[in-house]
């Protein structure tokens, strides 16, 4: 059985996500193969080369690879099925556009976000944002499968030493070409690889506000997350949404302020090993999975928190 | 222009929602319905296309039992102009639904298709791409603005990084995502006037797609529960905890 990972990467990085899929490649069983496709992205191979418990690299290197479009993306994987039993990539933005793509073009019903391996065959999802575990045994001849990073441990980035194949491109499908990107750069951590998140709700009625939990960020190495109101008031862009339609996290320390605790966002955070709350009424169902909870005013509550780890 | 969008019927995302405990699934007897909100966020979507005069038509299309026609009679009370119901009591996963959409679309030859990003039921995330894929069409996932042209469309979408424009060939399929738009309520006079609006109905047979699962439910749990935890009354208390007592900072 040989399972192929589809890398996640922006052409200069290998990214912490691909090697949560890994170890779900591994607990599946056979020789794991990871794909990169991009354009320009020889020191990502060289990175996934690296990675434990990789037996091959395979490299798409094209110019219709760089922006992930998922119709060409989608046709290369489709090319390079046959010698695979199982076709996994994370559950992120870039793998939820190219991996169902695929699945149709192989007539394969897909699994999503999976948090657990079962057997070959059988796998665990959550639905219903989390209200529901549901496992789910597919029929498929070939499985192919988006896994929720947060769920698996990471493999190792070291120690690994794959021997790299360059392979074809398919060509651009020619129905759909980048134009822009906006993306939001921090210095901070990124969101799902974090592990200390300090995130903002409505409670902080403004994107200004958010400086003060920006401060404290800072001051714990912490990455700034958003409730989706927060977001939707244009308060923080659309990638700093945790929750069922944004993204899951769980890192050793959630800071959640002004925020209720919808099961929308829990989705998105419960698993995360502490989980603080600070919120000025009491009955805020956040309370119900913090670990620590402040009853407080955030406006009186946050100076005071900075002002107390800046000792 | 014809635009074509996709509703499906689900537990109101407002409900709390239990698992059976048989464990063979959730609860749904007697459990407020809703249209999946991100379907909501199409139909409003293909409406204001025609307001704005780039879209003529706008037909909505649910696939499931005989209640789903309710979920199709809110869209049309939003303002699409007639439904298609496309009758099965079969447990439809994307693979089925993006081929019965198929069968549909191409009967009706839309230029704009329009699904949510995802069902807060299975929060799969599918059907759109594999629409798209068996149509051979472009897709463009998680629109947060699409700007339609001619022959072509662009579409920003949300990515993890942020936002990303990309430009795609007409016909499209797009999926929607929560900042697309902000559906409108339906009012009563265009609630009533959706009685008259038609609903054509079809089944997987006539439109000869086998609609067989492909994945076999062995059983649903409830997540393991999280224990509340303890209120402290100051900064200094916390910030102690955090250091000394769950050493995570
Ligand atoms: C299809 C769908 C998908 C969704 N996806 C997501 C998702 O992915 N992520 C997500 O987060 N939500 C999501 N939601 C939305 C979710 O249901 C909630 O509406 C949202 O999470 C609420 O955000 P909030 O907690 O910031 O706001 P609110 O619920 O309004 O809570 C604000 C909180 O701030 C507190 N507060 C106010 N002022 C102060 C103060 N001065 N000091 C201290 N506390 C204060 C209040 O007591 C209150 O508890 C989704 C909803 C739907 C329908
Ligand atoms: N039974 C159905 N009837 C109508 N539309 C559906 C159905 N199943 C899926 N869809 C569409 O596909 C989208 C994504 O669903 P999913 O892939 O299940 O997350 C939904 O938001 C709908 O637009």
């Amino acid at each position: 059985m040989s399972i192929l990972v589809l890398a996640e990467h922006d052409n200069a990085e290998l990214k912490p996500a691909t090697l949560n899929t890994v170890t779900a490649a591994k607990a599946i069983g056979g020789d794991i193969h990871l794909l990169v496709v991009g354009e320009g992205c020889g020191g990502v191979a060289d990175a996934a080369a690296k990675v434990d418990g990789v037996a091959k690299v395979l490299v798409a290197d094209a110019p219709e690879y760089g922006h992930q479009i998922a119709e060409n993306a989608a046709n290369l994987i489709v090319s390079l099925a046959d010698g695979y039993s199982h076709i996994l990539a994370p559950h992120s933005t870039s793998g939820k556009n190219i991996m169902p793509r695929a699945a149709a073009l192989l007539d394969l019903q897909q699994v999503s976000d999976i948090t657990a391996v079962i057997a070959e065959d059988t796998f665990e999802r959550p639905i219903y944002a989390g209200n529901g575990i549901a496992t789910v045994k597919s029929g498929d001849a070939k499985k192919i499968l988006t896994v929720r990073t947060t769920a698996f441990e990471p493999a190792s980035g070291e120690g690994g030493s794959a021997a790299t194949e360059q392979v074809a491109s398919t060509g651009d499908a020619g129905l759909t070409s980048f134009l822009r990107a906006e993306v939001s750069s921090s210095e901070r951590p990124e969101l799902i690889s974090a592990k200390i998140i300090v995130s903002g709700g409505r409670g902080m009625q403004s994107g200004e506000n958010f400086a003060m939990l920006e401060r404290v960020a800072d001051k714990l190495g912490a990455a700034v997350g958003a409730s989706r109101a927060a977001v939707d008031a244009g308060f923080v862009p659309n990638d700093y949404q945790v929750g069922q339609t944004g993204k899951i996290v769980a890192p050793d320390l959630y800071i959640a302020v002004g925020l209720s605790g919808a099961i929308q966002h829990l989705a998105g955070m419960k698993d995360s090993k502490v989980i603080v709350a600070i919120n000025k009424d009491e009955e805020a169902p956040i309370f119900q999975v913090a670990d620590y909870g402040i009853v407080g005013d955030l406006f009186d509550v946050i100076p005071a928190l900075e002002a107390e780890l800046s000792k | 222009m014809k635009v074509l969008v996709a509703v499906k019927r689900v537990i109101d995302p407002n409900v709390k929602v239990r698992v059976k405990a048989d464990e063979s699934g959730v609860e749904t007897a007697n459990v407020k319905m809703a249209m999946n909100p991100f379907d909501e966020i199409g139909v409003e979507e293909a409406i204001r296309m025609r307001e704005a005069g780039t879209a003529e038509e706008v037909v909505a299309v649910s696939i499931g039992a005989q209640q789903v026609q309710e979920t199709i009679r809110t869209a049309l009370a939003m303002g699409a102009d007639r439904g298609i119901h496309i009758n099965t009591d079969a447990d439809i996963q994307p693979l089925a639904a993006a081929k019965l959409l198929k069968a549909v679309i191409e009967k009706e030859q839309p230029q704009v298709v329009i699904l949510g990003k995802q069902a807060v039921d299975d929060d799969a995330g599918q059907t759109g791409q594999m629409l798209a894929a068996l149509l051979g069409w472009s897709q463009a996932t998680f629109a947060s603005k699409i700007a339609l042209g001619d022959g072509e469309a662009e579409v920003t979408r949300e990515i993890d990084g942020g936002l990303e424009t990309i430009k795609t060939q007409l016909p499209v399929v797009v999926t929607t995502d929560l900042r697309l738009n902000e559906p409108r309520y339906a009012s009563l006079p265009n609630i009533m006037k959706a009685k008259k609006k038609p609903i054509e109905e079809t089944s997987p047979a006539d439109l000869g797609v086998d609609p067989a699962p492909r994945l076999t439910l062995v059983k649903v749990v409830e997540p393991p529960k999280r224990q509340a935890g303890i209120k402290v009354e100051t900064v200094a208390e916390l910030v102690d905890k955090l250091k000394n007592e769950a050493k995570v900072i």
